[in-house]
């Protein structure tokens, strides 16, 4: 018989202190929204909010109609020591996630912020409310956090005027939208937001999720939860299409774009498609004067979260080869379900310059900061 | 094997569980209606602590739109990626034979000639016993 | 680029219905009388318009007519130019698209009798697959097992965008009478139109609709697999047509990482997507959507982990390649073969009766 030491696992896993990361996708959501949220908005529509709540293009009052894997699609162990809502308590965030994973940056990314509503004014007003926000609580408290510039972005031209108020304000390095718009984002309807980011130096991030009003699939609604996850890929490869081939990165050639959290994997082939389409239909699309796969190799970065998981890491390693190492931004998507931990995806084998850039160096220098 | 202290019996009532650490192995301590189940608390995925996770049911199908639920409180849900472990067996539930955790024998005893630094062993009442 | 060697197996061409008038006399006679009394238009669908570059490659174009409606042509161009040894004719009429399932049904059989009669009896080398309405599944299974007794018939013939994602238990119907006949379903790139062809809206270009058609292949194939479409038929082989292939194996590991979190969700999928594709699902070459340089190719193949997936098609009479430069450069010539030849006939029964 041995003698033991028994003790209390800790709550945070130890994580490897030399690896520095910026985390290109955390979330944070307010305790409360008329504590929080209600002090930046007008008495209009704070009584709005109580009225008639946020209507989006979507059946339910309370959440999605595909219910997620977990409450709040949250990690079970997100939740703050007197049961707070997850990534809705800086301190806890600081102890649970920045400090134990050396976060140097960490970019906010607001859900639940006011896009997308049926109602482009209370759009408007929510999504500025929620920036005013994410200063007073986020940013002005914790040097390592940036906000996002979220958009009421069905609006172009309210969504432009929110962004030209935020131009210049280091609280913000991007502007935020959801993938699932109600038309492709390539379409005339959105580009004001695309003039507006170009002239304040924002790159602009694209987000899953959302609800535009169509079926998820161009075959109409799926059954299941999991096909509405992984369909945001799809979305995400039709929002790149309408983008190119709308010439979107020829009228705005220093436009940034990021795809958050809809994959990667599929971009090496999607590129080789519309290379394909594009040159045989060069006559319907004057407007795009080069191959796709330039633009798209030129203007667009992915973060990585939800990681792919083949068998094999080499062929991950194809994948990252054929997009470009310096076009990956690592993000945990911290307090979310499908987290990423740094030290355990299986990174494809990389140079200590790859892997710098991967966890840091690129969103670093796509930032400017 | 040896065995090793891990909590007192009445640490653990039923339907609940712990994290202990025991010669340097992190272990969740599981009790199910009065029997005990230990795995390695890290899923082999990413690391999650499976004794911060759910425990539910065992979902079975022997056609699609049918949903078998049996042995209910024995499969364990990662707190991160959702992935499932039976209690009994640290197997993963979508690939049994590639992905599991440990599993850890658990006995009840009175402890004698076992003593643990941090549980306060004394010579009355039981103790939930680790082997490995 | 390669030429398929002699003796292949072409699984995706397209005769085409010349006009409307061409299927009067395999009409019934009200649905005849309604399409002269109404004056129906051509059924030809918005997926392939018709002067459009992927629609008729110029040298197989006639002058008048349609690429594909004529015979002698196809026979010459498509038969002989490649040297195959069979050619499944895969009709895109636009039945599917029409409201009425009452017409769909009519139309259906229209065209699958005037396959029969003006091809499939005309030339042997042709095959054909059933062409069916799915606005009422229960007509589309009375369909195939109509023309199932003919063994030309080797498959069944859907479209990839319908009004609900094909998994849905509503379709079944259709799955249980392709099992029972021993007939593969192939689901070709186009749409009934009931929904935007993006999850994001109606695009502005037709290189947008084209390019739409692999995201609706993705999440038609991830419908099949969570609906649990293989665990009810087990038989059952799908082969995805004009679908591009480049996608599958990124889609798969997406596919089977949340699989992995969210099982509990669909039981019955009791392995990785990817193991589940690999017996159930085929895909044809033609379009392909390689990456340039041949050996990334080779890797793009290796990400498969299986040599029995692709099915070669030379799609004629759509423009994708020139000449007889049907095949990627960066495929060996073991696995041209596998593709050619022993994958078509590992999928299509009745082309295995036929050769043996």
């Amino acid at each position: 018989m041995t003698v033991e030491t028994i003790g209390q696992a800790s709550a945070t896993k130890p994580a490897n202190q030399k690896l520095a990361i910026a985390d290109c996708d955390i979330h944070p959501s307010p305790k409360s929204v008329e504590r929080e949220i209600f002090p930046y908005l007008s008495k209009r529509w704070q009584d709005h909010y109580q009225t008639y709540g946020m209507l989006l293009r979507q059946p339910y009052q309370a959440g999605p109609a595909y219910p997620k894997g977990q409450p709040d699609a949250a990690r079970r162990d997100a939740y703050g020591p007197n049961g707070e809502k997850p990534g809705s308590d800086l301190e806890f965030m600081r102890k649970h996630h920045l400090d134990p994973y050396n976060v140097q940056l960490g970019v906010l990314n607001p859900l639940k912020s006011g896009q997308g509503l049926q109602n482009p004014d209370f759009a408007a007003a929510y999504c500025k409310a929620i920036n005013d926000w994410q200063i007073a609580e986020w940013t002005s408290k914790e040097a390592r956090l940036k906000g996002s510039v979220c958009l009421p972005y069905e609006d172009g031209f309210l969504s432009a005027q929110e962004i030209e108020r935020r131009a210049g304000d280091t609280n913000f390095i991007q502007a935020f939208m959801l993938i699932r718009t109600s038309e492709p984002m390539g379409n005339r309807r959105y580009w004001p937001i695309f003039s507006a980011c170009q002239d304040a130096n924002l790159p602009l991030a694209v987000h899953a999720f959302g609800f535009g009003g169509t079926p998820v699939t161009g075959g109409g609604w799926p059954s299941y939860y999991t096909e509405d996850m992984v369909g945001h890929s799809q979305s995400a490869q039709s929002l790149v299409s309408s983008m190119v081939l709308e010439g979107v990165f020829e009228r705005w050639p220093k436009l940034k774009l990021i795809i958050v959290e809809a994959g990667f994997a599929w971009a090496p082939s999607l590129s080789w498609r519309l290379d394909r389409i594009w040159a045989q239909n060069r006559q319907e699309l004057p407007h795009v004067k080069r191959p796709p796969s330039e633009y798209m190799a030129e203007h667009i970065w992915y973060t990585t979260q939800p990681f792919e998981e083949p068998d094999r890491r080499g062929h991950l390693k194809d994948v990252f080869e054929w997009i470009g190492w310096d076009k990956l931004l690592f993000a945990t998507d911290y307090p979310h379900w499908d987290f990423d931990d740094p030290t355990r995806i299986p990174l494809p084998r990389a140079t200590d310059e790859q892997k710098e850039g991967f966890f840091l160096g690129n969103a670093r220098s796509l930032y400017g900061i | 094997m040896a065995k090793h202290i891990a909590a007192k019996v009445e640490d653990i009532p039923p339907g609940t569980r712990v994290s202990v650490e025991v010669a340097g192995r992190k272990v969740a301590i599981f009790n199910v209606d009065g029997e005990y189940f230990g795995l390695r608390d890290a899923c082999p995925h990413m690391g999650g602590l499976l004794s911060e996770g759910v425990v539910i049911g065992l979902v079975e199908a022997n056609k699609p739109g049918c949903y078998n639920y049996s042995r209910g409180g024995e499969i364990v849900r990662c707190p991160w990626h959702g992935w499932e472990f039976d209690l009994r067996t640290g197997k993963s539930r979508f690939d049994p034979k590639r992905w599991k955790t440990h599993s850890y024998d658990i006995e009840v005893g009175d402890g004698k000639e076992m003593h643990a630094e941090t549980v306060d062993v004394s010579t009355e009442g039981d103790y939930v016993i680790v082997k490995f | 680029m390669p030429y398929p060697p002699v003796g292949a197996i072409d699984c995706d061409l397209h005769p085409a219905v010349p006009s409307i008038k061409a299927l009067l006399p395999y009409l019934d006679d009200h649905w005849r009388d309604m399409v002269i009394q109404r004056g129906v238009h051509e059924l030809d669908s918005i997926s392939y318009p018709k002067n459009a570059p992927i629609s008729a490659r110029p040298d197989w174009k006639p002058e008048v007519g349609k690429a594909g409606q004529d015979l002698v042509r196809l026979r010459k161009e498509a038969l002989d130019g490649f040297g195959t040894k069979f050619a499944i004719c895969n009709c895109l009429y636009g039945v599917q698209l029409l409201y009425t399932e009452d017409m769909a049904y009519a139309f259906a059989r229209a065209v699958n009798d005037w396959i029969a009669t003006e091809w499939l009896d005309k030339e042997p080398r042709l095959r054909a697959s059933i062409v069916v309405s799915p606005q009422n599944p229960d007509y589309a299974a009375a369909e195939i097992d109509r023309m199932a007794v003919d063994k030309r018939f080797v498959q069944v013939l859907m479209l990839v965008m319908d009004e609900m994602p094909l998994g849905r238990r509503r379709y079944w119907p259709i799955y249980r009478a392709a099992e029972r006949n021993g007939l593969p379903v192939g689901i070709h790139a186009g749409s009934a139109y009931r929904h935007p062809v993006t999850s994001v809206g109606w695009p502005t270009y037709y290189a947008e609709d084209s390019a739409a058609q692999s995201q609706a292949f993705q999440t038609t194939l991830t419908s099949l697999i969570t609906e649990g479409v293989f665990a009810e038929f087990p038989e059952l082989k799908v082969v995805l047509l004009e679908s591009g292939f480049a996608w599958l194996p990124a889609h798969l590991w997406r596919l089977g990482k949340f699989w992995r979190g969210l099982r509990m969700e669909t039981p019955w999928v009791d392995r990785h997507p990817l193991e589940i594709a690999k017996d159930h699902v085929r895909l044809t070459i033609q379009p392909y959507d390689a990456p340039p340089r041949p050996d990334d190719l080779e890797k793009l193949i290796e990400h498969f982990d299986s040599d029995e997936m692709l099915l070669f098609s030379s799609d004629y009479p759509h423009w994708h390649y020139e000449g007889n430069n049907a095949i990627p450069d960066g495929i060996s010539r073991a696995l041209q073969n596998k593709i050619c030849y022993d994958n078509p006939l590992a999928t299509y029964p009745r082309l295995k009766e036929a050769v043996t």
